[in-house]
């Protein structure tokens, strides 16, 4: 009798992806949030007139360089660890880390580079914009070159390895993703100084 | 007679928290820095309260100042102290911090984090069949930095320049030049630390409930079986995490104008004659960026309320709610249009009339999904087996308010009619009704529903209607005047309306709005009496007190740390089997499954055992009896 079958059916488990990984992405997504807001702001404060014009810092284009060599950098690392290769991880993320604070460091320059040619944090907007924008992206930069420390420690701590990823992704994403961030913000800035 | 008896779910299960079932931790962290969600859910709950009774007392100041402005206020000189003037009258410039303060502690810290702080930290693991949030850690460090954030906008309340005073939107030029108004010194300086405290405490919390969400839910719970509490928590907090890093953006950018005389938000200001350096700015820049967070914080208000209402009107109806997936629907629509319409709070500030009928078309689009919901509602009640536990009457109010509330939007969206509307008292009143008072019942119909799951006691229902009626009458007896006041042009945040003829012939409207603000402020001590009463002595709460099929009634009564002692129960079916034709009892809890239900199910949940049992024919056990 069918009537008296008892057939329990068995639920599905839910696709889910690791926590944390999915938490940074979320993070990364409001930091996308506040350089949305302030580039809209930039756009919409240029539209109103009154805008000083000037030629952005050579440097920048130096900086710009550093930042994007130190992503390939930070790739070659995450192959490496990928493939065990412990030597060629711990060389590749002590230079994406060197990198990352030579790029703050030519953050600095490119200030001083601008108060050399008269552009200050007080004044025209288009000036002060250009100090908040690369000082909050240098901010979230140096959270970034602390976790590219807390990697390279724990390489050392042999912590790094094929089987024991998830940091490193995680450090990768958000460092790619930092680079991005500058790309997209200085190609905004050539296109709308 | 044959039994086949598939049990596929008895894998080997090992789960660490188990083990921390019997670890009881100390006091400190138990009470204090814990990581357990429930807790951290009461932390906020009784955060909260604190906050609503504080943002409560300031309302009634104001409300003594607008109904009775020849009042001697020498009374309440030990409170107030200095803002009370030498002739016993209220300090006009304190009246505007008392504004200020009162919007931003009932927008920020009550409805926002003492309803989805409470409700998403409590439900959101137990409605999901998860041990606790995503991230323990990152839960208390939001809990904590709202606390670090509520205690220096507390202490602005007692500075000597005052709390910040440039009403809760904080427009520059007001909020930005301490020369404008005392509270635009220190006590703005304050404010702005304690939000950017705050939006960080929102963005942990919110980063944790949408991962929590998406990723630790119990097996068989699809998005397509989740509870709509959870819908519209989820919801919130995908708004709040776009929309709080923009309001984060203009803080920022208004701390460099008033620190570091950088001129974003200012230009060709000139005070007592004299010039400021500040050249270039636009205050209209400040309200884009505002109004973005601003609209989408409306609703991050709402939704929380919208989906604790879906599930109490469901449960209480005792029938499943009505249009489910239209009700997920007008929540991600509702999501989706609380981005595009942040300029009809700007209509009058000259912004080009084209761009105004953009925004007005978005705005009164709203009002689709929003009738959605209505309609939803009153047809879950229609013809229900309706039981009128105190939860319930809130929801019932929420509805209420909703509607009475929502029809005013529609006035105040047109860009033509908000011309003479903007910035009186019937923008209040609107507001009011439609956020404020509906989601504080939202709030309140929460706290009764799971009180028994909170401290495992009952509330009392004969205070809880009490409570009810007093507030749901006093609440229309304060807002529903204020339309007609708010017709008549009065404008809102004006000390005193007696030095103008025009404005003299409501002042008895307005008195009676006052002594109705102090009634229903007293109604709120019958609930905390109820409250915390009812903490301690209340009647013990049975398991399932409400008859309600949500994951979290399965858990025992205190439920520990880990929430479920054994397993976590899997799911089978969606929330909302009230009633269901054929079935023994009015409610069918989602962990029963198909099979065991043969007498209520419908043909396609048929198929899907039958589904089953095919693809998993070889596990059958026949057992011969």
């Amino acid at each position: 009798m069918t009537g008296d079958l008892k057939l329990v059916e068995e639920p599905q488990k839910q696709l889910s992806m690791h926590p944390k990984k999915f938490a940074l992405w979320l993070f990364i997504i409001t930091v996308i949030m506040i350089f949305a807001a302030l580039t809209s702001a930039y756009i919409v404060r240029q539209g109103e007139g009154n805008w000083m014009v000037f030629e952005l810092p050579m440097e920048l284009w130096v900086t710009s360089g550093i930042i994007l060599m130190s992503s390939i950098t930070m790739h070659w690392g995450y192959l490496a660890a990928k493939r065990d290769e412990l030597e060629k991880v711990k060389l590749a993320v002590g230079i994406t880390t060197f990198l990352g604070v030579a790029f703050l460091v030519g953050q600095f320059y490119v200030w001083g580079a601008l108060v050399d040619n008269n552009v200050f944090l007080v004044g025209n907007p288009s000036g002060s914009f250009l100090y908040i924008l690369s000082g909050l992206h240098g901010l979230h930069l140096v959270s970034g070159v602390i976790f590219l420390i807390i990697v390279l420690i724990s390489t050392f701590k042999y912590k790094v390895h094929s089987k024991n990823m998830t940091r490193m992704q995680m450090c990768a994403t958000y460092w790619h993703f930092l680079d991005a961030l500058w790309i997209y913000l200085f190609i905004f800035l050539l296109l709308n100084h | 007679m044959a039994t086949a008896d598939i049990h596929i779910t008895q894998e080997a299960h090992h789960d660490d928290h188990e083990h921390h079932d019997e670890h009881h931790g100390n006091f400190w962290t138990t009470y204090v820095f814990t990581i357990d969600h429930k807790m951290i859910g009461k932390q906020f709950l009784i955060t909260g309260i604190f906050w609503a009774l504080i943002g409560g007392a300031l309302s009634v100041i104001f409300r003594l100042q607008l109904g009775f402005p020849d009042m001697q206020l020498e009374w309440i000189r030990p409170l107030l102290g200095q803002w009370v003037t030498p002739e016993g009258k209220l300090d006009p410039e304190f009246y505007l911090a008392l504004v200020t303060m009162h919007g931003t502690i009932m927008v920020f810290f009550v409805l926002t984090a003492g309803l989805s702080g409470t409700f998403s930290n409590f439900l959101i693991p137990l409605q999901i069949g998860a041990r606790d949030m995503a991230s323990g850690f990152m839960n208390m460090l939001s809990y904590w930095f709202f606390f670090i954030s509520s205690v220096i906008m507390f202490i602005s309340l007692f500075i000597e320049t005052g709390p910040a005073s440039g009403g809760w939107v904080i427009y520059p030029p007001l909020s930005a030049l301490p020369q404008a108004v005392n509270g635009s010194g220190l006590g703005m300086t304050l404010w702005l630390v304690s939000m950017a405290l705050f939006i960080v405490s929102q963005l942990l919390g919110g980063i944790n409930y949408i991962t929590t969400v998406i990723n630790l839910r119990t097996k068989g719970m699809s998005f397509s079986k989740l509870p709509l509490t959870i819908w519209a928590f989820f919801i919130t907090a995908v708004i709040g995490l776009l929309s709080f890093p923009v309001l984060f953006a203009a803080a920022l950018l208004l701390i460099f104008d008033r620190s570091f005389g950088t001129s974003f938000y200012l230009s060709d200001i000139f005070i007592n004659g004299e010039a400021l350096p500040n050249q270039g700015g636009s205050p209209i820049l400040f309200q884009h960026l505002f109004w973005f967070l601003g609209h989408p914080e409306v609703y991050i208000v709402l939704l929380p309320a919208l989906g604790i209402t879906s599930e109490v009107i469901a449960t209480n109806s005792r029938k499943p709610i009505f249009g489910y997936k239209a009700m997920v629907g007008s929540i991600l629509f509702i999501a989706i249009l609380s981005f595009v319409v942040w300029a009809h709070h700007m209509f009058v500030t000259g912004m080009d009339p084209f761009l105004g009928s953009v925004f007005m078309l978005l705005t009164l689009i709203i009002a689709v999904p929003s009738a959605v919901k209505v309609f939803n509602y009153l047809t879950t009640l229609w013809k229900g087996n309706i039981r009128f536990t105190p939860a319930m009457l809130f929801s019932i109010g929420l509805v209420s308010f909703f509607i009475s509330g929502g029809l005013t939007g529609i006035f105040l969206g047109n860009s033509a009619i908000d011309i003479q509307l903007h910035d009186t008292y019937f923008v209040v009143a609107h507001f009011h009704l439609v956020m404020g008072s509906a989601s504080f019942f939202g709030l309140m119909a929460g706290v009764y529903h799971w009180f028994p799951k909170f401290y495992g006691r009952m509330m009392d229902a004969k205070l809880g209607y009490v409570h009810f009626w007093l507030t749901f009458v006093g609440v229309y007896m304060v807002f529903f005047p204020m339309h007609y006041i708010g017709i008549a042009g009065y404008p809102r945040r004006y000390y005193s309306f007696t030095n103008f003829d025009t404005l003299n012939t409501f002042s008895d409207l307005n008195m009676f709005v006052s002594i109705a603000a102090i009634i229903t402020l007293g109604a709120q001590f019958i609930f905390l009496f109820n409250f915390f009463y009812s903490m301690y002595r209340g009647r013990k709460a049975t398991l399932n007190p409400w008859g309600s099929n949500t994951l979290e009634w399965t858990t025992p009564l205190n439920p520990g740390h880990g929430n479920w002692p054994g397993e976590i129960p899997a799911v089978y079916r969606w929330p909302y089997d009230y009633s269901k034709p054929g079935a023994k009892e009015d409610f069918i809890p989602q962990t029963v499954p198909f099979s065991e239900t043969p007498e209520s199910n419908l043909p396609h949940e048929n198929e899907l055992i039958k589904l089953e049992s095919d693809t998993d024919e070889d596990v059958i056990v026949v057992d011969e009896k």
